[in-house]
């Protein structure tokens, strides 16, 4: 049972790798049909100041590797690089039905060279700007918001609570057009603040998060600072946030890397200004302009993933009982 | 609780409440609530940057357009194929999945859960291109199935009858937090059922029906909501592999992508805003459908 689970993950985990060694390939190695796995370029071997290609000949039932120095139709004349002083071999046959030898070959130069035309820094710098302000917009908000729900009664607190949470099945569609057209209005539609703006007036996902780990705070707490003096907002900065600091961290990776990985926004305000794209807008462009280089490609794609799988690795068990904390609830 | 009968304590109580859950009030009224209304507003009319007409009422013509549309219903006709293929996946395999983790055969349950979880925190857009390099006739999908000795495996993204099931493995990635949910609802399961369940002599797919199942109804109906809303509105993907040109053959013009289009390529606003209240209107039947079917299946322990 446990090797069939590490299979399925295995499987399910393979295009991770492919991507990887993809990424690494010669532009030669992805065009040519039977290439290997791995990353790799053809060999050749330089004799006598001229560069030859190295084949795999069949020679008296065995495969050597030989550098093709003449090519004829049907017989050609082949040296061994490990022993060019003995001179060419000839090998009767065509030479096209041969295979060419490979050898490791990993071209990091891809990523170099993606780097460059994607103007990686401009996109990471944009990327990060708006990742780390609607952070901060979306915890601020929510903490008050959540703050509000778990420990004040108000007159139609449920029906509010109800509405917040019917807003997670809302179709986005519904509300785009009219947003869209006022953002365009008031200029707003080609500059990041469509973008930043909405998340400083909180979401129901986060909210709702916020909200079931502060319900677990013991309200003695409260009690006890409200005694002391301390007024609502004190009481929520000296007692609740530092009790609810997991499910804090929980929320600000969440938005993190949503914000990284969110694609369609940005795209719809941002799209006729490439120097204020994120990543993602700017490899979906990538990846209509150069879609005849794969390597390019998964290059590209290997560089947008990094950061957010860095802080998933980092930061995994928050991840896990953050997803855990919204499930068990509903 | 009466505004006469409220303590000045408890008024000031409410004040502050109010006060702190304003902003998303505002949010919800400047965000969701009046544009949403305006949506609405926007079918009577004949909003359209592209012609330049007067704006007036119209009535019902953007709904008459709408069922003469033969493009909006064949686009909602490849939503509503790609949702048949998608959802019994997207309910059952992250259960199964969670089942299998949680099995007292299974070592290493910490380590199958995150690395099922990771492919969630991978941008779309990359594991769109990721999938896309599997999926190519090169692709490790089509060498291992020629390996296993299947002749003429499909081109998954360029023939219209494989591209539906190309793009469900593409959401595959995708199943991590449906998995982590289950495995939370599973943990949750006293295991006094499980232990009465023997003494009366189940076996392990009886306790699995009878014990499993019906505690977990309340986890997979939430699984099966979220998972609606978000098929009837799937169209991202596709977007970023075929630029929204519906190809192969028209197998990927989605409804959403036929309204996004529509509003942004043809800046149609009140038709695209009519197409957008037809996809909230079937999305709610169908919600309200499945709460209605889910009294007779979703068993909830404690009435809250």
């Amino acid at each position: 049972m446990t090797i069939v689970m590490f299979g399925i993950v295995a499987a399910f985990l393979s295009p991770l790798v492919q991507m990887t060694l993809s990424s690494l390939k010669s532009e030669r190695q992805v065009s040519q049909a039977h290439a290997p796995l791995l990353p790799s370029d053809p060999r050749t071997f330089t004799h006598e100041g001229r560069q030859y290609d190295v084949y795999r000949v069949p020679v008296d039932g065995a495969v050597r590797e030989l550098a093709l120095v003449k090519k004829g139709r049907a017989e050609s004349e082949f040296v061994d690089p490990a022993a060019p002083e003995k001179g060419t071999v000839t090998w009767r046959g065509s030479w096209r039905t041969l295979e060419p030898s490979w050898t490791l070959a990993p071209q990091w130069s891809n990523y170099a060279a993606v780097w460059k035309l994607i103007d990686f820094p401009r996109l990471l710098l944009n990327t990060i700007a708006l990742a780390v302000i609607s952070t901060i917009g979306t915890v601020l908000s929510c903490t008050l918001v959540a703050y509000g729900f778990a420990r004040f009664r108000f007159p139609g607190r449920g029906p509010l609570f109800t509405l917040l949470i019917a807003t997670i099945f809302l179709p986005t569609a519904v509300t785009l057009i009219p947003t869209y057209t006022i953002f365009a209005q008031i200029g707003w539609v080609g500059t990041w603040l469509p973008l930043l703006v909405p998340t400083f007036f909180a979401n129901a996902y986060s909210v709702f998060l916020l909200r079931q780990y502060f319900l677990t705070i013991p309200r003695e707490m409260d009690e006890a600072a409200s005694i002391d003096g301390a007024g609502p907002l004190r009481t929520l900065r000296s007692v609740i946030v530092p009790q609810a600091w997991p499910a804090i961290t929980a929320v600000t990776l969440f938005n993190f890397v949503y914000t990284w990985n969110d694609y369609f926004t940005p795209l719809v305000y941002l799209s006729g200004r490439p120097e204020l794209q994120p990543l993602q807008v700017g490899l979906a462009t990538f990846n209509g302009l150069y879609s005849t280089k794969p390597a390019y490609i998964q290059a590209g794609a290997m560089m947008t993933i990094a950061v957010p799988v860095i802080l998933f690795i980092c930061f995994q068990r928050t991840f896990v009982r953050g997803v855990m904390s919204t499930g068990v609830e509903k | 609780m009466k505004g006469e009968t409220m303590s000045r304590a408890a008024r000031r109580e409410a004040r502050y409440g109010l006060l702190f859950v304003l902003p998303w009030i505002i949010g919800f009224l400047a965000f969701t609530a009046l544009p949403m209304a305006a949506t609405f507003v926007f079918t009577f009319l004949n909003i359209s940057l592209a012609e330049q007409e007067p704006l007036m009422f119209v009535g019902l013509a953007n709904y008459q357009r709408l069922f003469a549309d033969q493009q909006a219903w064949a686009s909602l006709w490849v939503t509503a194929r790609f949702a048949l293929l998608w959802l019994p996946l997207v309910i059952a395999l992250p259960f199964l999945l969670a089942v299998a983790v949680n099995s007292k055969y299974v070592r290493g349950a910490g380590l199958l859960r995150v690395l099922l979880f990771m492919p969630y925190v991978v941008p779309f857009v990359a594991s769109a291109l990721i999938w896309q390099n599997m999926l190519v006739n090169d692709g490790w999908i089509n060498t291992a199935l020629r390996l296993l000795g299947v002749g003429g495996a499909p081109s998954w993204l360029s023939d219209p009858a494989w591209v539906l099931p190309g793009l469900v493995m593409i959401g595959l990635w995708g199943l991590g937090s449906g998995i982590i949910i289950n495995l939370a609802g599973l943990r949750g399961i006293p295991t006094e059922l499980y232990d009465a369940a023997r003494l009366d002599g189940a076996g392990w797919w009886r306790q699995l029906w009878h014990v499993t199942i019906p505690m977990m109804s309340p986890v997979i109906f939430y699984t099966m909501i979220l998972a609606v809303v978000e098929v009837m509105q799937y169209f991202l993907i596709p977007l970023v592999l075929f630029d929204g040109s519906g190809n192969p053959g028209g197998a990927t013009r989605f409804f959403n992508l036929y309204l996004y289009q529509t509003f942004f390529t043809y800046q149609e606003m009140s038709y695209g805003s009519t197409l957008a209240w037809l996809l909230f209107v079937i999305t709610l039947i169908v919600t309200l459908v499945l709460f209605r079917l889910s009294r007779r299946w979703v068993h909830y322990t404690s009435e809250r």
